[in-house]
């Protein structure tokens, strides 16, 4: 038995989507323990989104089940927390880090928040748990791609859930301030025993931090840990055709060979920028 | 300073309902029309005080306060336009100008017949630019009990706007009845809008909406506070397009000042400009 089992959070069963008449996920499952950060691997458009949705109870899902802490996912639920791929605020727009941390306490109730000490005190904690105690008090829409990152994790954190999704949180960031959040997220699972479920279509920021990989193509998914799932076999099955896994100065490349009808290939290799995703047509 | 407030000024009727009025909708404009900046939705509320011209010439012509028929325009207005809304936003933009046209067009058949039946070119100017000065003293409680209705449902729905305006998906996630919130502040801001219509017209309204929350916005980093800058300003802003309207008639000889509508909106995009000149060279010194 694995020593980092753990009590399960959340388990995704056979989820299947059909958006308009569009299949978007097929028979996905995978599971995810207390403590556990795992990475939602997969190029744009493979339904890396439209999965953190249902998870969030935002789709309803064709086929299947999604379970938290044992029981059916109910709408309002207080055991999930959420960072949205990019919120776009105004630099206008009278809102302080701080201010936006205490809706992630009490935003979704009616009337106007009552000035309270524990209050302030449960804020001032979150803030400084993300190391954001230093622009507290800026206006949100000032902040940085990454300084935004943080307050958005410290507002999704501050209810405190039992697991944590983050849509692509690395994809508007530098590689430095990319580094940090993925290190803030991996020091948070384990220290607060939270699952941490994050969507990326680059793989390698989290492989020194992720415990377990869901890699999706085509709206299938393949799960276990990086070394089950990161193989040329595996992903060549999961994506119906030949790729290639390469290693390469601590990276990892997945590209596409040119025997599939479906990839229009110059040359061999279709990423750009070493991302580990295959780009098709 | 002698010429400061003109003779009568504290002692005539209709200035006293003027100020009273304007006050009223000032304080509403400047709570709503923050989440209207906010929200980004300047474009809606100036939509919708454009489509409340059908409403408040229909009223005219009728022989009703004007206000009503801004109120009965503007909220079947605004749910319309949240019905449309379930479909994609470029369907919603392109039927909001449909109905947007079809209301002007409409608002200009009526008044027509208003200037055409009473034989007063009164009408146009009353629905376009407002008349606060000929605002009845029985209007008075309605203005008060509609403006203190939108500002109690701006205060209920306060936390969850916030929430679904930094992002609509976590605001869903949460659990946040996002489609009523977004009811309740387009009926809100439908309110709002006529009751600036009658203060400084439908075609003005959007100033007294937009520009003090605007102001506001630029002065503080804080939600509540800015609110309440946004109201101090509109109230100083409508008071003294007022007073300026005021000593215009009794300054010039013929007696023909200038339109309390155009002093109010002035005064407003006074404080706009000294606001913006104060953040830009706050801005500048922290540079440096």
């Amino acid at each position: 038995m694995n020593p980092r089992a753990n009590a399960e959070i959340l388990a995704v069963d056979n989820v299947s989507v059909t958006l308009s008449g569009r299949q978007i996920l097929r028979e996905v499952s995978f599971r995810i323990g207390a403590g556990e950060l795992t990475g939602l691997i997969g190029s744009n458009g493979a339904g890396k989104t439209t999965l953190l949705r249902v998870i969030l109870g935002l789709v309803t899902p064709t086929a299947g089940e999604v379970r938290l802490a044992g029981r059916p996912r109910t709408r309002r639920n207080q055991l999930v927390g959420y960072v949205p791929q990019k919120i776009t605020l105004e630099p206008d727009m009278p809102l302080r880090a701080r201010d936006l941390v205490g809706l992630g306490l009490d935003g979704h109730r009616f009337g106007v928040a009552r000035p309270s000490a524990a209050r302030n005190a449960a804020i001032a904690d979150m803030l400084d748990a993300v190391d954001a105690t230093r622009f507290a008090d800026a206006r949100v829409g000032n902040l940085s791609g990454g300084e935004q990152q943080r307050v958005m994790i410290a507002h999704a954190l501050i209810s405190r859930p039992r697991l944590l999704l983050l849509d692509e949180p690395l994809a508007n960031l530098d590689i430095r301030s990319g580094h940090e959040v993925v290190h803030l997220l991996a020091r948070i699972s384990t220290e607060q025993r939270i699952a941490v479920l994050i969507s990326a279509h680059d793989m390698n920021p989290l492989l020194p931090v992720m415990d377990r990989i869901v890699y999706l193509a085509a709206g299938r998914a393949v799960t276990g840990t990086t070394a089950e799932v990161v193989r040329t076999e595996t992903l060549s099955d999961l994506y119906g055709h030949h790729v290639e896994v390469i290693h390469t100065q601590g990276r990892v490349l997945v590209v596409s060979g040119d025997d599939s009808g479906a990839v229009r290939t110059g040359s061999a290799v279709q990423t750009s920028g070493g991302d580990a995703q295959v780009r098709r047509g | 300073m002698a010429g400061f407030f003109e003779p009568g000024f504290f002692s005539s009727a209709p200035v006293h309902v003027a100020l009273t009025v304007g006050g009223i909708v000032a304080v509403v404009s400047a709570v709503v029309g923050t989440f209207t900046v906010i929200r980004g939705q300047s474009f809606a509320g100036h939509a919708l005080s454009d489509i409340g011209t059908a409403g408040g010439s229909g009223a005219f012509l009728v022989g009703v306060p004007t206000l009503y028929g801004f109120v009965a325009m503007n909220l079947t207005a605004a749910g319309v336009m949240e019905l449309i809304g379930i479909r994609r936003p470029r369907g919603r933009d392109l039927a909001t100008g449909i109905v947007l046209g079809a209301a002007l067009g409409v608002a200009a058949l009526f008044l027509y017949w208003d200037t055409t039946v009473s034989s007063t070119t009164g009408a146009t100017i009353n629905v376009l630019f407002g008349s606060i000065f000929t605002i009845s003293t029985s209007t008075v409680p309605v203005v008060a009990v509609l403006g203190a209705a939108t500002v109690a449902v701006i205060a209920a729905l306060y936390r969850p706007l916030l929430l679904t305006s930094v992002s609509y998906d976590l605001a869903a996630a949460r659990g946040v009845p996002v489609r009523l919130v977004s009811v309740g502040y387009l009926l809100a801001l439908a309110v709002a809008v006529s009751l600036s219509s009658i203060s400084i017209g439908a075609i003005l309204s959007t100033a007294l909406l937009i520009g003090p929350a605007a102001t506001a916005l630029r002065l503080t980093t804080r939600t509540g506070l800015a609110i309440g800058l946004a109201a101090a300003i509109g109230v100083a802003a409508t008071w003294a397009g007022i007073l300026l309207a005021y000593d215009s008639a009794a300054w010039s000889a013929g007696q023909q000042g200038w339109p309390v509508s155009f002093c109010i909106v002035a005064a407003v995009f006074a404080c706009y400009l000294l606001a913006s000149l104060r953040t830009r060279q706050s801005r500048h010194q922290r540079a440096r």
